[in-house]
């Protein structure tokens, strides 16, 4: 045994050279391969060198979501549980019981095109879905007309599907002033005047996060937020009941389906997450030896 | 068929704004350029479109008596006021349009942000109760920084800004980039989702 012992003692300086030695020779390859390709893009022009990593990660991750949705559809998939979507349901309930509004807003700081924008559309499904079988009234206020007319259709589908479209009222729906503290006054002034039974504040907020959230706390509603920008879910943890935290919002939708395609994309999430993790702890290590992939990696 | 079409839409489009941000040619430039533009017409359209709406909505609301029809009244009046103003005397610096905006829009803007600073007194009070362990560690980590970063803080130890600077540049960092990770990646898988038509808000 000591034997076995001394001779891995002596030996792991040379594996370590070797590997190193190893390592430097795959990041020469890594180098010749990224040259290459660059200067055959670079030749025909039409493509930009430095988005090269960009488009490798970008592909990878559409290809992964793609291959998980379509052909290798997870059976078993064990959720973990996140406490700010499964009140939900509760927080819709609970405004029904109190004979009370919801109010759903996306916040200021996105448009239509921002994923954080569909996500919160796509939550506004589910959450209109829920209001209309139990018969509560939803109110939409937002900064932007294009927003409040994809809004409407959502809310209207949503109580056709129920079979209330009788109980949807275009005006719950309004676009309220494009300025930033206009639409904040504008929710204040819907949250303090309705007091609602629960809040949703999904999508991407700025400056008004606070003004919002806390006036929904003072009013006494029920309060899920969630949003992909870091200065404002610190906000929105200390004045919400919930908060769905960056990634959260955009797999919040995952959960609340039974389509298993969306719940399968989620998967390939983690898993490109997992590629990255590994990348990020096994980099610095192959750093100390000298090799610096990051530049080429990430 | 109309749903179909939706899709078809999503798709093409959806496809293509991902190759013009990799493939840059004059075509592909163009092209880009001409969606932009269409954008900024459907949103410049769907602003008066917008407006209307309000004014409509209002309108109703003063039609129907209601005890707050006061609000609706001030919000027909700024739109108009504001509307008609800018027709007439232009938005140049000494229009009236302009000295609404500077005297009345401004200030009422001013006033709602200043709300923060009250919020902010308010959450933070919530926030920095000691309830448990976690509550312990987020209540020391803002007491560092909040001490440290003042010219207090450097007064009672000259550590102390050294603390917060590390507080703010390691753990607050990595927590924030860990975060910043999981968002790039929802935000591919989910404009995915909706390019592929896995994942629809409509039907």
């Amino acid at each position: 045994m000591q034997r076995v012992c001394c001779r891995v003692f002596f030996a792991l300086p040379h594996v370590f050279v070797d590997l190193a030695r190893s390592a430097k020779h795959v990041s020469l390859a890594f180098g010749f391969v990224g040259d290459t390709v660059n200067s055959f893009f670079l030749a025909a022009g039409v493509f930009d060198p430095a988005s090269l990593v960009l488009l490798i990660w970008v592909l990878l991750t559409c290809g992964a979501v793609a291959c998980f949705s379509y052909r290798r559809r997870v059976s078993r998939l064990r959720l973990r549980a996140i406490p700010g979507i499964a009140a939900i349901e509760e927080a819709v309930g609970r405004a029904t019981e109190q004979g009370k509004p919801i109010v759903f807003t996306t916040g200021w700081g996105g448009d239509i095109q921002r994923p954080t924008t569909l996500a919160a559309l796509n939550l506004l499904r589910f959450v209109a879905g829920k209001a209309a079988s139990y018969g509560c009234r939803i109110l939409f206020p937002t900064h932007d007309p294009v927003i409040a007319e994809a809004a409407k259709e959502i809310i209207r589908t949503a109580y056709n599907e129920a079979g209330h479209p009788d109980q949807f009222r275009e005006d719950d729906v309004t676009f309220v002033s494009p300025s930033q503290f206009g639409y904040a006054s504008g929710v204040d002034g819907i949250v303090s005047r309705q007091k609602p039974g629960a809040i949703f504040l999904f999508g991407t907020f700025e400056g008004e996060a606070l003004i919002l959230a806390e006036t929904g706390n003072i009013n006494g509603a029920l309060q899920i937020a969630g949003t992909d920008s870091t200065i404002q879910l610190s906000f929105f943890i200390v004045a919400c009941d919930y908060t769905l935290i960056g990634e959260e919002l955009y797999t919040a939708s995952a959960y609340l389906t039974d389509d298993r395609r969306v719940q399968s994309s989620m998967y390939a999430q983690d898993l490109i997450r997992a590629v990255l993790v590994a990348l990020l702890l096994l980099l610095p290590i192959l750093a100390m030896f000298g090799v610096n992939l990051f530049k080429e990696i990430l | 068929m109309t749903n179909r079409l939706a899709w078809i839409a999503t798709l093409v489009t959806g496809l293509f704004m991902v190759a013009q941000y990799f493939i840059k040619t004059n075509a592909t430039n163009a092209i880009y350029s001409t969606l932009l533009d269409y954008y900024q017409i459907i949103f410049a359209v769907s602003m008066i479109v917008g407006g209307i709406g309000l004014l409509k909505q209002h309108s109703l609301k003063v039609q129907r008596s209601s005890q707050r029809r006061g609000y609706s009244i001030v919000t027909i009046a700024a739109i108009l006021f504001m509307v008609i103003a800018a027709g007439i005397f232009g938005t140049g610096a000494t229009s009236p349009y302009q000295w609404a905006f500077n005297n009345l829009q401004a200030p009422m803007q001013a006033t709602t942000f200043s709300l923060l600073a009250f919020f902010v007194a308010s959450a933070a009070y919530r926030g920095f109760r000691v309830k448990s362990t976690p509550a312990f560690v987020l209540a020391l980590a803002a007491v560092i920084v909040l001490v440290g970063k003042s010219g207090f803080g450097e007064m009672i130890s000259q550590q102390l800004p050294a603390m917060a600077g590390w507080v703010l540049n390691n753990p607050s960092t990595a927590a924030k980039r860990g975060i910043l990770i999981g968002v790039g990646i929802g935000s591919v898988a989910t404009a995915l989702r909706v390019i592929l038509g896995i994942e629809r808000s409509y039907r």
